[in-house]
Protein backbone atom coordinates (compact mmCIF):
# COMPACT_ATOMS: atom_id res chain seq x y z
CA UNK A 1 0.00 0.00 0.00
CA UNK A 2 2.85 2.55 0.60
CA UNK A 3 4.82 1.59 -2.36
CA UNK A 4 1.27 2.74 -4.45
CA UNK A 5 1.08 6.11 -2.13
CA UNK A 6 4.59 6.75 -3.01
CA UNK A 7 3.92 6.30 -6.66
CA UNK A 8 1.36 8.44 -6.49
CA UNK A 9 2.88 11.16 -3.96
CA UNK A 10 5.48 11.05 -6.89
CA UNK A 11 3.22 11.41 -9.71
CA UNK A 12 1.79 14.23 -8.78
CA UNK A 13 4.42 15.97 -7.80
CA UNK A 14 6.22 15.66 -11.05
CA UNK A 15 2.16 16.29 -12.57
CA UNK A 16 2.64 19.60 -14.28
CA UNK A 17 5.79 18.81 -16.00
CA UNK A 18 3.73 15.81 -17.63
CA UNK A 19 0.92 18.57 -18.53
CA UNK A 20 3.25 20.29 -20.17
CA UNK A 21 4.99 17.97 -22.06
CA UNK A 22 1.24 16.69 -22.90
CA UNK A 23 0.54 19.85 -24.09
CA UNK A 24 4.22 19.91 -26.30
CA UNK A 25 3.45 16.35 -27.72
CA UNK A 26 0.26 16.80 -28.53
CA UNK A 27 0.49 19.68 -30.30
CA UNK A 28 0.44 23.04 -27.61
CA UNK A 29 -1.42 25.15 -30.02
CA UNK A 30 -5.65 23.91 -29.96
CA UNK A 31 -7.01 25.48 -33.03
CA UNK A 32 -10.39 26.49 -33.99
CA UNK A 33 -11.73 28.41 -36.61
CA UNK A 34 -14.52 31.26 -36.03
CA UNK A 35 -15.99 33.26 -38.83
CA UNK A 36 -13.16 32.28 -41.13
CA UNK A 37 -10.52 33.55 -38.61
CA UNK A 38 -8.11 30.98 -37.03
CA UNK A 39 -8.11 31.34 -33.27
CA UNK A 40 -5.01 29.09 -31.44
CA UNK A 41 -4.83 29.33 -27.86
CA UNK A 42 -1.30 28.37 -26.28
CA UNK A 43 -1.55 26.49 -23.72
CA UNK A 44 2.39 25.61 -22.73
CA UNK A 45 2.79 29.52 -22.08
CA UNK A 46 -0.19 29.55 -19.91
CA UNK A 47 1.22 26.28 -18.14
CA UNK A 48 4.19 27.64 -17.81
CA UNK A 49 3.18 31.15 -16.86
CA UNK A 50 0.67 29.76 -14.01
CA UNK A 51 3.35 26.99 -12.31
CA UNK A 52 6.86 29.27 -12.28
CA UNK A 53 4.77 32.42 -11.00
CA UNK A 54 3.33 29.70 -8.47
CA UNK A 55 5.46 26.74 -7.24
CA UNK A 56 8.44 26.84 -9.78
CA UNK A 57 10.12 24.60 -7.20
CA UNK A 58 8.02 21.63 -9.21
CA UNK A 59 8.70 23.41 -12.58
CA UNK A 60 12.39 22.44 -13.37
CA UNK A 61 14.04 25.08 -15.64
CA UNK A 62 15.72 21.85 -17.86
CA UNK A 63 12.07 20.50 -18.02
CA UNK A 64 11.00 23.52 -19.58
CA UNK A 65 14.07 24.07 -21.89
CA UNK A 66 13.56 20.23 -23.20
CA UNK A 67 9.80 20.67 -23.76
CA UNK A 68 10.62 23.82 -25.92
CA UNK A 69 13.02 21.89 -28.07
CA UNK A 70 9.92 19.43 -28.51
CA UNK A 71 7.84 22.06 -29.67
CA UNK A 72 9.76 23.30 -32.24
CA UNK A 73 11.00 19.70 -33.63
CA UNK A 74 6.69 19.22 -33.82
CA UNK A 75 5.88 22.52 -35.01
CA UNK A 76 8.74 22.79 -37.75
CA UNK A 77 10.18 25.90 -35.97
CA UNK A 78 14.46 26.62 -36.26
CA UNK A 79 15.39 24.63 -32.66
CA UNK A 80 15.62 26.37 -29.86
CA UNK A 81 13.10 29.22 -30.51
CA UNK A 82 10.25 27.92 -28.28
CA UNK A 83 13.06 26.96 -25.43
CA UNK A 84 13.71 30.88 -25.45
CA UNK A 85 10.31 31.85 -25.44
CA UNK A 86 9.57 29.51 -22.55
CA UNK A 87 12.35 30.62 -20.66
CA UNK A 88 12.02 34.59 -21.16
CA UNK A 89 8.58 33.79 -19.83
CA UNK A 90 10.33 32.28 -16.53
CA UNK A 91 12.54 35.53 -16.45
CA UNK A 92 9.42 37.19 -16.46
CA UNK A 93 7.74 35.37 -13.93
CA UNK A 94 10.71 35.41 -11.45
CA UNK A 95 10.62 39.30 -11.55
CA UNK A 96 7.14 39.15 -10.47
CA UNK A 97 7.79 36.65 -7.79
CA UNK A 98 11.26 38.94 -6.31
CA UNK A 99 8.39 42.17 -6.32
CA UNK A 100 5.19 40.45 -5.63
CA UNK A 101 4.16 39.50 -2.30
CA UNK A 102 0.62 39.00 -2.25
CA UNK A 103 -0.66 37.59 -5.64
CA UNK A 104 -3.84 38.03 -7.11
CA UNK A 105 -5.53 36.80 -9.91
CA UNK A 106 -6.31 40.39 -12.30
CA UNK A 107 -2.40 41.45 -11.38
CA UNK A 108 -1.65 37.94 -12.56
CA UNK A 109 -3.80 38.24 -15.64
CA UNK A 110 -2.54 41.30 -16.46
CA UNK A 111 0.90 40.21 -15.97
CA UNK A 112 0.23 37.43 -18.17
CA UNK A 113 -0.88 39.67 -20.94
CA UNK A 114 2.40 41.39 -20.71
CA UNK A 115 4.59 38.71 -20.58
CA UNK A 116 3.32 36.83 -23.95
CA UNK A 117 3.46 40.00 -25.47
CA UNK A 118 6.88 40.05 -24.74
CA UNK A 119 7.49 36.59 -26.10
CA UNK A 120 5.64 37.37 -29.09
CA UNK A 121 7.55 39.93 -30.10
CA UNK A 122 10.79 37.68 -29.58
CA UNK A 123 8.64 35.12 -31.69
CA UNK A 124 8.23 37.20 -34.54
CA UNK A 125 12.08 39.29 -34.65
CA UNK A 126 13.54 35.98 -34.90
CA UNK A 127 11.41 33.92 -36.94
CA UNK A 128 10.72 37.33 -39.28
CA UNK A 129 13.73 39.21 -39.47
CA UNK A 130 16.36 36.33 -38.42
CA UNK A 131 15.40 33.17 -40.28
CA UNK A 132 12.95 34.92 -42.90
CA UNK A 133 10.44 32.54 -42.13
CA UNK A 134 6.65 34.94 -43.16
CA UNK A 135 4.07 34.62 -41.01
CA UNK A 136 0.65 36.34 -40.38
CA UNK A 137 0.84 38.92 -38.18
CA UNK A 138 -2.21 39.30 -37.66
CA UNK A 139 -2.83 35.37 -36.73
CA UNK A 140 -0.05 35.89 -34.40
CA UNK A 141 -1.43 38.69 -32.32
CA UNK A 142 -5.49 36.87 -32.60
CA UNK A 143 -3.45 33.52 -30.83
CA UNK A 144 -2.27 35.52 -27.81
CA UNK A 145 -5.26 37.68 -27.35
CA UNK A 146 -7.42 34.44 -27.15
CA UNK A 147 -5.17 33.02 -24.77
CA UNK A 148 -4.90 35.56 -22.79
CA UNK A 149 -8.59 35.23 -22.61
CA UNK A 150 -8.39 31.48 -21.73
CA UNK A 151 -5.93 32.68 -19.15
CA UNK A 152 -8.37 32.82 -15.92
CA UNK A 153 -10.36 29.60 -16.72
CA UNK A 154 -7.24 27.56 -17.44
CA UNK A 155 -5.62 29.34 -14.54
CA UNK A 156 -8.74 27.95 -12.18
CA UNK A 157 -8.09 24.57 -13.50
CA UNK A 158 -4.36 24.68 -12.96
CA UNK A 159 -4.83 26.10 -9.07
CA UNK A 160 -7.54 23.16 -8.19
CA UNK A 161 -4.44 20.72 -9.75
CA UNK A 162 -2.23 22.87 -7.54
CA UNK A 163 -4.31 22.50 -4.30
CA UNK A 164 -4.15 18.12 -5.07
CA UNK A 165 -0.67 18.29 -5.47
CA UNK A 166 0.41 20.46 -2.47
CA UNK A 167 -2.21 18.64 -0.42
CA UNK A 168 -0.82 15.19 -1.01
CA UNK A 169 2.96 16.39 -0.39
CA UNK A 170 1.51 18.38 2.72
CA UNK A 171 -0.20 14.94 3.35
CA UNK A 172 3.64 12.84 2.86
CA UNK A 173 5.13 15.25 4.81
CA UNK A 174 3.02 14.51 7.98
CA UNK A 175 3.22 11.24 8.08
CA UNK B 1 12.04 50.48 -8.41
CA UNK B 2 15.79 51.73 -7.61
CA UNK B 3 18.52 50.56 -9.87
CA UNK B 4 20.35 48.49 -7.09
CA UNK B 5 16.80 46.65 -6.41
CA UNK B 6 16.56 45.69 -9.97
CA UNK B 7 20.43 44.27 -10.39
CA UNK B 8 19.91 42.38 -7.55
CA UNK B 9 16.00 41.09 -9.40
CA UNK B 10 18.06 40.41 -12.17
CA UNK B 11 20.55 38.31 -10.72
CA UNK B 12 18.47 36.54 -8.69
CA UNK B 13 16.22 35.74 -11.44
CA UNK B 14 19.24 34.96 -14.27
CA UNK B 15 22.29 33.63 -11.86
CA UNK B 16 20.21 31.78 -8.53
CA UNK B 17 19.51 28.14 -9.48
CA UNK B 18 16.95 28.22 -6.73
CA UNK B 19 15.32 25.34 -4.77
CA UNK B 20 15.41 22.24 -6.89
CA UNK B 21 16.94 23.56 -9.86
CA UNK B 22 19.68 22.01 -11.70
CA UNK B 23 20.39 24.67 -14.12
CA UNK B 24 20.10 28.32 -13.55
CA UNK B 25 17.85 30.54 -16.70
CA UNK B 26 20.99 32.35 -18.00
CA UNK B 27 23.27 29.00 -18.90
CA UNK B 28 19.83 27.47 -20.61
CA UNK B 29 19.05 30.62 -22.55
CA UNK B 30 22.37 30.89 -23.78
CA UNK B 31 21.89 26.96 -24.74
CA UNK B 32 18.67 28.10 -26.49
CA UNK B 33 21.08 30.33 -28.45
CA UNK B 34 23.47 28.37 -29.03
CA UNK B 35 21.36 25.28 -30.49
CA UNK B 36 19.46 28.36 -32.51
CA UNK B 37 22.54 29.51 -34.05
CA UNK B 38 23.80 25.85 -35.13
CA UNK B 39 20.26 25.73 -37.38
CA UNK B 40 22.69 27.40 -39.70
CA UNK B 41 24.28 24.20 -40.49
CA UNK B 42 22.67 22.20 -43.28
CA UNK B 43 24.84 19.11 -43.51
CA UNK B 44 27.61 17.44 -41.69
CA UNK B 45 27.18 16.13 -38.55
CA UNK B 46 25.23 18.99 -37.11
CA UNK B 47 22.43 17.94 -39.45
CA UNK B 48 23.27 14.12 -39.04
CA UNK B 49 22.22 14.21 -34.71
CA UNK B 50 19.61 16.66 -35.69
CA UNK B 51 17.65 14.44 -38.27
CA UNK B 52 18.11 11.63 -35.44
CA UNK B 53 16.73 13.55 -32.96
CA UNK B 54 13.76 14.78 -34.78
CA UNK B 55 13.24 11.20 -35.70
CA UNK B 56 13.31 10.40 -32.06
CA UNK B 57 10.89 13.13 -31.04
CA UNK B 58 8.30 12.79 -34.08
CA UNK B 59 8.04 8.95 -32.97
CA UNK B 60 7.29 9.70 -29.64
CA UNK B 61 5.16 12.56 -30.10
CA UNK B 62 2.98 10.04 -32.59
CA UNK B 63 2.88 7.43 -29.32
CA UNK B 64 2.00 10.29 -26.79
CA UNK B 65 -0.96 11.48 -28.91
CA UNK B 66 -2.44 8.38 -30.41
CA UNK B 67 -5.05 8.27 -27.43
CA UNK B 68 -6.26 11.62 -28.30
CA UNK B 69 -6.25 10.66 -32.31
CA UNK B 70 -8.20 7.98 -31.22
CA UNK B 71 -10.66 10.27 -28.94
CA UNK B 72 -10.99 12.55 -32.03
CA UNK B 73 -11.40 9.44 -34.32
CA UNK B 74 -14.27 8.46 -32.82
CA UNK B 75 -15.84 11.50 -32.21
CA UNK B 76 -16.09 12.03 -35.81
CA UNK B 77 -17.23 8.24 -37.34
CA UNK B 78 -20.35 9.01 -34.65
CA UNK B 79 -20.73 12.52 -36.57
CA UNK B 80 -20.44 10.45 -39.50
CA UNK B 81 -23.25 8.44 -38.52
CA UNK B 82 -25.53 10.78 -37.80
CA UNK B 83 -25.22 11.86 -41.17
CA UNK B 84 -25.58 8.57 -42.81
CA UNK B 85 -28.61 9.23 -44.55
CA UNK B 86 -28.14 12.51 -45.98
CA UNK B 87 -24.81 11.11 -47.62
CA UNK B 88 -26.77 8.48 -49.18
CA UNK B 89 -28.55 11.03 -50.96
CA UNK B 90 -25.67 13.06 -51.82
CA UNK B 91 -23.71 9.51 -52.75
CA UNK B 92 -26.86 8.19 -54.99
CA UNK B 93 -26.71 11.74 -57.20
CA UNK B 94 -22.81 11.76 -57.21
CA UNK B 95 -22.49 7.98 -58.90
CA UNK B 96 -24.75 8.87 -61.35
CA UNK B 97 -22.62 11.65 -62.55
CA UNK B 98 -19.39 9.52 -61.85
CA UNK B 99 -20.06 6.76 -64.37
CA UNK B 100 -20.42 9.52 -67.23
CA UNK B 101 -17.26 10.94 -65.97
CA UNK B 102 -15.53 7.34 -65.48
CA UNK B 103 -16.21 6.90 -68.97
CA UNK B 104 -15.27 10.66 -70.76
CA UNK B 105 -12.15 9.32 -68.47
CA UNK B 106 -11.25 6.55 -70.16
CA UNK B 107 -11.95 7.94 -73.73
CA UNK B 108 -9.61 11.42 -72.82
CA UNK B 109 -6.60 9.22 -71.45
CA UNK B 110 -6.92 7.08 -74.65
CA UNK B 111 -6.53 10.20 -76.92
CA UNK B 112 -3.64 11.76 -74.80
CA UNK B 113 -1.91 8.53 -75.03
CA UNK B 114 -2.65 8.45 -79.26
CA UNK B 115 -1.55 12.31 -79.24
CA UNK B 116 1.72 12.06 -77.18
CA UNK B 117 2.91 9.05 -79.36
CA UNK B 118 2.14 11.54 -82.13
CA UNK B 119 4.38 14.63 -80.78
CA UNK B 120 6.65 11.81 -79.56
CA UNK B 121 6.41 13.11 -75.95
CA UNK B 122 8.10 10.97 -73.29
CA UNK B 123 7.30 10.42 -70.06
CA UNK B 124 10.20 12.63 -67.69
CA UNK B 125 8.95 11.15 -64.23
CA UNK B 126 8.10 7.64 -63.42
CA UNK B 127 5.16 6.91 -61.27
CA UNK B 128 6.73 5.07 -58.37
CA UNK B 129 5.64 5.75 -55.01
CA UNK B 130 5.04 4.75 -51.17
CA UNK B 131 1.99 4.73 -49.42
CA UNK B 132 2.60 6.02 -46.38
CA UNK B 133 0.99 6.94 -42.65
CA UNK B 134 0.55 9.89 -41.46
CA UNK B 135 2.13 10.16 -38.07
CA UNK B 136 1.04 14.11 -37.40
CA UNK B 137 -0.60 16.84 -38.57
CA UNK B 138 0.39 20.46 -37.35
CA UNK B 139 -2.16 23.34 -37.42
CA UNK B 140 -1.52 26.91 -36.71
CA UNK B 141 -3.09 29.72 -38.26
CA UNK B 142 -0.29 29.72 -40.76
CA UNK B 143 1.68 26.56 -40.77
CA UNK B 144 0.23 23.39 -42.21
CA UNK B 145 2.28 20.38 -42.39
CA UNK B 146 1.85 16.33 -41.99
CA UNK B 147 4.64 14.33 -40.72
CA UNK B 148 4.82 11.36 -42.26
CA UNK B 149 6.20 7.42 -41.81
CA UNK B 150 8.70 7.85 -44.71
CA UNK B 151 12.56 9.13 -44.38
CA UNK B 152 15.57 9.25 -46.57
CA UNK B 153 16.38 5.52 -45.90
CA UNK B 154 13.08 4.73 -48.31
CA UNK B 155 14.45 6.90 -50.77
CA UNK B 156 12.26 9.88 -50.32
CA UNK B 157 13.76 13.60 -51.18
CA UNK B 158 12.93 17.11 -50.80
CA UNK B 159 10.67 18.42 -52.95
CA UNK B 160 9.14 15.24 -53.88
CA UNK B 161 5.15 15.33 -54.61
CA UNK B 162 3.05 14.33 -52.52
CA UNK B 163 -1.20 13.34 -53.60
CA UNK B 164 -4.13 12.35 -51.42
CA UNK B 165 -5.89 9.86 -53.76
CA UNK B 166 -5.24 11.47 -57.23
CA UNK B 167 -5.15 15.15 -55.55
CA UNK B 168 -2.17 16.96 -55.07
CA UNK B 169 -1.55 17.93 -52.16
CA UNK B 170 1.98 19.17 -51.11
CA UNK B 171 6.11 18.02 -51.08
CA UNK B 172 8.56 17.34 -48.67
CA UNK B 173 10.76 19.92 -47.65
CA UNK B 174 12.23 17.94 -44.52
CA UNK B 175 13.38 14.42 -45.32
CA UNK B 176 15.34 12.58 -41.82
CA UNK B 177 16.17 9.54 -41.54
CA UNK B 178 12.94 7.92 -41.17
CA UNK B 179 10.32 10.38 -41.09
CA UNK B 180 9.69 13.30 -43.45
CA UNK B 181 7.85 17.21 -43.82
CA UNK B 182 5.36 17.40 -45.78
CA UNK B 183 4.48 21.28 -46.67
CA UNK B 184 0.75 21.37 -47.64
CA UNK B 185 0.07 23.93 -50.54
CA UNK B 186 -2.51 25.39 -47.89
CA UNK B 187 0.70 26.70 -45.94
CA UNK B 188 1.37 30.35 -46.08
CA UNK B 189 5.19 29.22 -47.62
CA UNK B 190 3.88 27.13 -49.98
CA UNK B 191 4.31 28.25 -53.93
CA UNK B 192 3.97 25.98 -56.40
CA UNK B 193 3.59 26.72 -60.12
CA UNK B 194 0.41 25.72 -61.68
CA UNK B 195 -1.85 25.88 -64.78
CA UNK B 196 -5.36 26.73 -65.27
CA UNK B 197 -7.68 25.30 -67.53
CA UNK B 198 -8.91 26.11 -70.54
CA UNK B 199 -6.69 28.63 -71.44
CA UNK B 200 -3.36 26.66 -70.13
CA UNK B 201 -2.85 29.51 -68.09
CA UNK B 202 0.23 29.68 -65.77
CA UNK B 203 0.40 31.06 -62.48
CA UNK B 204 1.62 30.48 -58.91
CA UNK B 205 -0.37 29.31 -56.59
CA UNK B 206 0.03 30.33 -52.46
CA UNK B 207 -1.04 29.47 -49.37
CA UNK B 208 -2.90 31.71 -47.37
CA UNK B 209 -2.45 29.89 -44.55
CA UNK B 210 -5.82 28.23 -43.84
CA UNK B 211 -7.17 25.37 -46.12
CA UNK B 212 -10.38 27.41 -47.52
CA UNK B 213 -8.96 29.12 -50.75
CA UNK B 214 -5.34 29.15 -52.11
CA UNK B 215 -4.44 32.35 -53.63
CA UNK B 216 -3.27 32.78 -57.01
CA UNK B 217 -0.80 35.06 -57.73
CA UNK B 218 1.57 36.08 -60.90
CA UNK B 219 -1.73 35.83 -63.33
CA UNK B 220 -0.89 37.60 -66.63
CA UNK B 221 -3.15 41.17 -66.48
CA UNK B 222 -5.17 39.95 -69.01
CA UNK B 223 -6.70 36.32 -68.58
CA UNK B 224 -10.40 35.26 -68.97
CA UNK B 225 -10.23 33.10 -65.70
CA UNK B 226 -13.79 31.97 -65.29
CA UNK B 227 -14.94 29.69 -61.95
CA UNK B 228 -15.21 26.34 -62.52
CA UNK B 229 -11.84 26.45 -64.16
CA UNK B 230 -9.31 23.57 -63.41
CA UNK B 231 -6.04 23.87 -61.76
CA UNK B 232 -3.46 21.40 -62.34
CA UNK B 233 0.75 21.56 -61.53
CA UNK B 234 2.31 22.73 -64.38
CA UNK B 235 6.04 20.73 -63.51
CA UNK B 236 7.72 23.64 -64.64
CA UNK B 237 9.88 23.79 -61.90
CA UNK B 238 11.00 19.82 -62.57
CA UNK B 239 10.60 18.22 -59.77
CA UNK B 240 6.86 18.07 -59.48
CA UNK B 241 5.11 15.75 -62.37
CA UNK B 242 3.07 17.95 -64.33
CA UNK B 243 -1.58 17.37 -64.81
CA UNK B 244 -1.86 16.42 -61.21
CA UNK B 245 -5.34 17.82 -59.98
CA UNK B 246 -4.90 20.23 -57.16
CA UNK B 247 -8.37 22.34 -57.25
CA UNK B 248 -10.94 24.31 -59.09
CA UNK B 249 -11.40 27.92 -59.69
CA UNK B 250 -13.98 29.86 -57.67
CA UNK B 251 -14.44 33.92 -57.15
CA UNK B 252 -14.23 35.36 -53.90
CA UNK B 253 -15.03 39.02 -54.01
CA UNK B 254 -14.93 38.88 -57.47
CA UNK B 255 -11.06 38.20 -56.93
CA UNK B 256 -10.20 34.34 -58.67
CA UNK B 257 -8.85 31.79 -55.88
CA UNK B 258 -8.78 27.95 -55.86
CA UNK B 259 -10.90 25.58 -54.08
CA UNK B 260 -8.65 22.57 -53.04
CA UNK B 261 -10.00 19.20 -53.96
CA UNK B 262 -8.21 17.44 -51.12
CA UNK B 263 -10.07 17.76 -47.92
CA UNK B 264 -6.65 18.27 -45.44
CA UNK B 265 -8.32 17.56 -42.39
CA UNK B 266 -9.28 14.12 -43.80
CA UNK B 267 -5.62 12.66 -44.44
CA UNK B 268 -4.53 9.91 -42.80
CA UNK B 269 -2.41 8.23 -45.63
CA UNK B 270 -0.55 10.14 -48.25
CA UNK B 271 1.14 9.17 -51.53
CA UNK B 272 4.89 10.41 -52.01
CA UNK B 273 6.60 9.96 -55.30
CA UNK B 274 9.90 9.23 -55.68
CA UNK B 275 12.35 8.59 -58.06
CA UNK B 276 14.24 5.40 -58.41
Amino acid sequence: MSIINKTYSTFLSIFPVIILFMSVLTNSKYNFTYDENYLSFNISYIIIFFWTLKRPEYFGYGFIFFAGILNDVIQNNPLGISSIEYLSICVLTGFVRTRIILQNIIYDWVFFLISILIVGSINYIITVYIFSIPIIYDSLLLGLFATFLIYPFLAKILGWIDNIVQKSINDKKNK
Amino acid sequence: MGRDDFIISARSVFLNKGNRQKFSLLTLIIISIIILSLEYFKSGPINQFRMITKDIIIKSSYVVSAPFKSISKTYSSLIDHFNMYDEYEKLKIAETKNKNLTLENIFFKEENRRLKKLIDEKNLYNEEFYVTKVLLDQKSPYLRSLLINKGFKHGIKLGAAVRSGSYFIGKVVDSNYLTSRILLISDLNSKIPIIIEPGSISAILSGSGNNKLGEIEYLPEKNNIEAGGIVYTSGSDGVISSGIPIGKIVLDNNQPKIDYFADFTQINFVKVYYKK
